[in-house]
């Protein structure tokens, strides 16, 4: 037998998949060194996690910033703050993922500025910007600028970079965020190739009809697995199918090597539980197997979540754990050794056809409505459905979630015992620092280079010429984030988007909600007129999942719900609470910015003279609940609480209680 | 709220002297079915009768098919008012689940734009009771008390071929907004389903070659109809924007026009008569001898009278009939 190699084997087991951990915080030389110590222990790329001020386009100090700065990634005001992060990292060899949107064109144009600076060529640059803006209309809310001159940005990026960057894949379409807003995996499919389509439309007038196929080539994509790993895996072969049929019939693209599928995963984070947070792990490793087990679906580079994300944010040894689940997977297993072990499956198949058959009737929805951009409010509308029905399904034990709903009783932990230690706290002084260095950065630049700069991006932004070169001599000049995204902010007009849930259809026949109907209509009787609830999203946090379902909740339970979106200051809460006369407040924050913003929010609200009890909701660990309560909060909400039906139930009572002499 | 209330009548007296700082109370007060008292109170110190005359606010009706955006439209034209000195109040009609009575209330950060008006901007969301673009009856009360104190009080309500009616029960000026290839508006319009409104805006006019040709099918149906005082604006709400100045003086221009007394005298008839039929049904309807008699009734009572006691004075003619 020897020399003859069996159909079952490959000649050579692959390579592995890029490894990355999602990291950064605090600072730029704070995430440098975390970046250097996961290199050391074995990571193989890098994924860059923004603050939510750097990917919004605000600097640190300014108002909307408040708390934030450093918080859920790392923030970079400028291009010193980009030369920190990589400091004494080569980025020749480098392979460099950033998770950054409204504001990819300027991160991407100060990692060229840096390499420059280090007589890098742009040509030999390797990575990935995220930049898939309608996703964050759907469901990540990072967006700055409105769709039309959001998508033009977008078209900008992958124009300039198919030219001068091109091993950089400009566009990651992201189904990874639609499926952690609740999407199914018919939706997750089709609201990506719907994305991805309208981000090709806009591109195709931007570039030379010969270079339609690079383009097609360069646009990667970026998935979420859940635990239902299977089906899952058969989604990625429907999505693969799917992929190259757009790019052979609606772009005319030919060569097999530009129409295959590319794609990185991050699995799912919506699943992983707070209680008994030991499972995620489980749940992490079936899910790494969706992305993985079959070769012909088989992602190019995974990040994991960590085990406690729930929690709080994940220290470096919960991420590193992560890492080793990879290596085990990949260096320590035999699932490198083999050709593509569905081929031939029947199973598998017929799953596929399932999904490829459920993807396009609802893409032919979409197309309907005149594509991606003009569907926005429906898909929307759709995601925060299904998120619903999931949340039912839990709430009525239809699905089972181990530790949450089933199987609930469990021996103490050792793993949290520590309670305090057991996840991340960025420290608050981080924030005046940055402020205080920003002073310094301004200072010591020449402004009238920085006003040049700027003027010229505002005539570019105007025109219909491409925005990076003035992007990158911007960023060469000194130019800050928040002066950058300002100067189009001005241009280009603000925008806010679709909330999804205005026409959401009421639920019916649910016994739980009839009762609470009963028990809001009693109270309404006794306030004198019906119980009126704000639900408030302060700060930059776009994660909107649980303010959406409690507003409707409280509806469907016959309240008046204001609820105005996400991005709101605590002065703006503090005036629709007054202006609408709201019975009680409840706040919604996931970026683990509460400790700053609720006492903020709580001081707006008095000063306002409103005296409506305030409930706060969003991943809060248990520790926090003490200090928010003594702050005059009344009622705090975390991950476990994950029946909406008690918290609405919770709402009213205060209502009550409140309105009693 | 366990901090005692302010009464209806120093509610009256802080409007007379236009303290705009007291419209959250005002609308809390109005909405609430445990203070009726007060609220009539409040009403009757706010006739015309007491005041000496019509509320100077002026009353802007804004209504339209759902998505059509008036809420951004709006927002600028608010912003526009704010920055020429003028105070502003806008109530911001939804329709609520008639099963549940809950609401979804979102449309005011729309109307607010970035930042915080501070006391001369004020925006409640009201729920529609009844139906689709159908008014609470405080929603009528609300925009008569708040014109005493504001320079303009804006009654935003959604729909097309009732909703205009309603609000033209209130408003001293009524427009509509349409949107680009707005076929069925138009055709409501010119089939006599829709009301001729006084002002027809086309919002959405950065969409350039269809804003005009729905412009100009606009103005043809309006001609069509005899209606050539009704003005039609293309109005585009997004940066830079384009033609809000005209829209504010547009409906400068139209409240000069009109005789507001008279017109107030009507909208107060009109709105009385619904607040009774919303209170006593068809039946205290049919007890008055049906709604020409109730209108005869009304149209016979002094000029000087509020809103609330000519709503009284029909129930005490079909409780006495």
């Amino acid at each position: 037998m020897s020399g003859e190699r069996a159909p079952h084997r490959l000649a050579a087991p692959d390579a592995a998949w890029l490894m990355r951990t999602y990291a950064g915080h605090s600072t730029a030389q704070a995430s440098n060194e975390l970046y250097r110590k996961n290199l050391a222990s074995g990571q193989t790329g890098l994924s860059v996690a923004f603050d939510l001020p750097t990917q919004i386009g605000y600097d640190p100090g300014d108002p909307l910033a408040r708390g934030e700065v450093g918080k859920v990634g790392v923030p970079i005001a400028h291009l010193g703050d980009m030369r920190a992060l990589f400091d004494g990292i080569d980025l020749a060899q480098m392979n460099t993922s950033m998770t950054i949107n409204a504001t990819a064109a300027w991160l991407l144009a100060l990692y060229i500025a840096v390499a420059e600076e280090r007589a890098i060529a742009p040509e030999v640059l390797q990575g990935t910007t995220q930049n898939d803006i309608l996703k964050e209309f759907l469901a990540r809310g990072t967006y700055a600028f409105p769709p039309a001159p959001s998508l033009r940005l977008t078209a900008d990026m992958v124009a300039y970079t198919v030219e001068h960057v091109p091993r950089w894949n400009p566009v990651n379409i992201c189904s990874y965020h639609l499926q952690e807003a609740g999407a199914t995996p018919v939706q997750e499919i089709a609201f990506a190739l719907a994305n991805a389509t309208a981000v090709l439309d806009a591109v195709r007038e931007r570039v030379a009809e010969e270079r339609v196929g690079a383009v097609f080539g360069r646009i990667s994509f970026f998935v979420n697995a859940g635990v239902r790993f299977v089906e899952e895996h058969a989604k990625l072969r429907a999505l693969a199918l799917l992929w190259e049929e757009l790019g052979r019939e609606r772009y005319g693209v030919t060569e097999a090597g530009l129409l295959r599928l590319r794609y990185g995963v991050q699995v799912n984070s919506l699943g992983l539980t707070e209680s008994q947070p030991e499972n995620n792990i489980q749940r992490i490793v079936l899910e790494t197997l969706a992305v993985t087990l079959g070769r012909d679906a088989r992602a190019r580079a995974v990040q994991l979540p960590a085990w406690n994300e729930a929690l709080g944010l994940p220290r470096q040894w919960d991420q590193q754990w992560s890492l080793r689940i990879q290596q085990v997977l990949a260096y320590e297993t035999d699932l490198l050794e083999y050709p593509d072990i569905f081929e031939g499956s029947t199973v598998m198949k017929g799953l596929v056809d399932e999904l490829v058959e459920g993807a396009r009737e609802e893409l032919a929805r979409i197309e309907q409505r005149g594509g991606a951009v003009q569907a926005v409010p429906y898909m929307k509308a759709a995601l925060v459905e299904s998120n619903r029905a999931r949340l039912r399904r839990i709430e009525s034990g239809e699905q089972v979630v181990v530790g949450v709903n089933r199987y609930t009783e469990t021996a103490p932990s050792p793993l949290t015992a520590d309670g305090e230690g057991a996840f991340l706290t960025v420290d608050p002084a981080h924030e005046q620092a940055q402020i205080d260095a920003l002073e310094r950065w301004r200072a010591e630049r020449d402004a009238d280079a920085v006003d040049e700069a700027l003027s010229e991006l505002a005539r570019v932004a105007r025109s219909n010429e491409n925005i990076m070169p003035a992007t990158l001599a911007a960023a060469r000049a000194g130019v800050t984030t928040g002066e950058w995204a300002g100067t189009l902010r001005d241009v280009f007009g603000s925008y806010r988007a679709p909330t999804g849930v205005a026409d959401a259809p009421a639920v019916r026949g649910y016994a739980e909600i009839e009762q609470l109907r009963e028990d809001v209509e009693r109270a309404s009787e006794q306030l004198g007129r019906r119980l009126k609830l704000l639900v408030g999203k302060p700060g930059l946090d776009g994660h909107s999942n649980g303010a959406e379902q409690i507003a409707l909740y409280a509806r469907d339970a016959g309240i008046e719900v204001v609820y105005e979106g996400i991005r709101l200051t605590p002065e703006q809460i503090a005036a629709s609470a007054l202006e609408e006369g709201v019975h009680v407040v409840g706040l919604s924050i996931l970026s683990g910015s509460h400790m700053a913003l609720v006492p903020e929010v709580v001081g707006a609200l008095r000063h306002a003279g409103v005296q409506a009890p305030l409930v706060v909701g969003g991943i809060i660990p248990t520790g926090d609940v003490a200090e928010l309560l003594a702050a005059g909060v009344a009622a705090v909400y975390g991950p476990r609480d994950y029946e909406l039906g008690g918290i609405v139930r919770d709402i009213v009572a205060l209502a009550v209680a409140a309105a009693r002499p | 709220m366990s901090r005692k209330a302010v009464s209806g009548s120093e509610l009256a007296a802080r409007l007379r002297e236009r303290d705009v700082s007291v419209a959250p109370a005002v609308l809390n007060l109005l909405e609430d079915a445990s203070r009726r008292d007060e609220a009539q109170d409040l009403l009757v110190a706010l006739g015309p009768g007491a005041l000496g005359g019509e509320a100077p606010g002026h009353i802007v009706g804004v209504t339209g098919p759902p998505g059509v955006g008036k809420s951004t439209l709006l927002g600028a034209l608010v912003a526009a008012w704010r920055g020429a000195g003028r105070t502003v109040a806008v109530l911001a009609v939804d329709p609520s689940s008639k099963r549940s009575g809950g609401a979804l209330l979102g449309d005011r950060i729309r109307i607010a734009g970035p930042g915080v008006g501070g006391p001369g901007r004020f925006i409640r969301s009201m729920a529609a009771r009844e139906r689709v673009g159908g008014l609470a009856p405080a929603t009528r009360a609300a925009a008569q008390v708040l014109a005493v104190a504001f320079d303009v009080v804006v009654v935003e309500t959604v729909g097309v071929g009732q909703s205009e009616t309603e609000v033209a029960e209130l408003a001293d000026t009524v427009v509509v907004v349409v949107q680009p290839g707005a076929g069925d508006a138009l055709q409501f319009l010119k089939a006599g389903l829709m009301e001729v409104p006084d002002l027809l805006v086309v919002a959405k006019a950065d969409v350039g070659a269809a804003a005009q040709t729905t412009l100009g099918e606009a103005q043809a149906a309006l001609h069509l109809l005899g209606a050539d005082d009704t003005a039609a604006l293309a109005v585009s709400a997004l940066p830079p924007g384009a033609g809000i100045t005209e829209l504010a003086q547009a409906l400068d221009d139209h409240r000069a026009r009109i005789d507001t007394g008279a017109r107030r005298l009507a909208t107060r008839r009109a709105g009385a008569l619904a607040d009774f039929i919303s209170e006593y049904g068809a039946q205290g309807l049919r007890a008055v001898g049906g709604r020409r008699s109730a209108e005869r009734i009304l149209v016979a009572q002094s000029p000087a009278l509020d809103g609330h006691t000519l709503v009284e004075i029909l129930a005490a003619q079909a409780q006495t009939s």
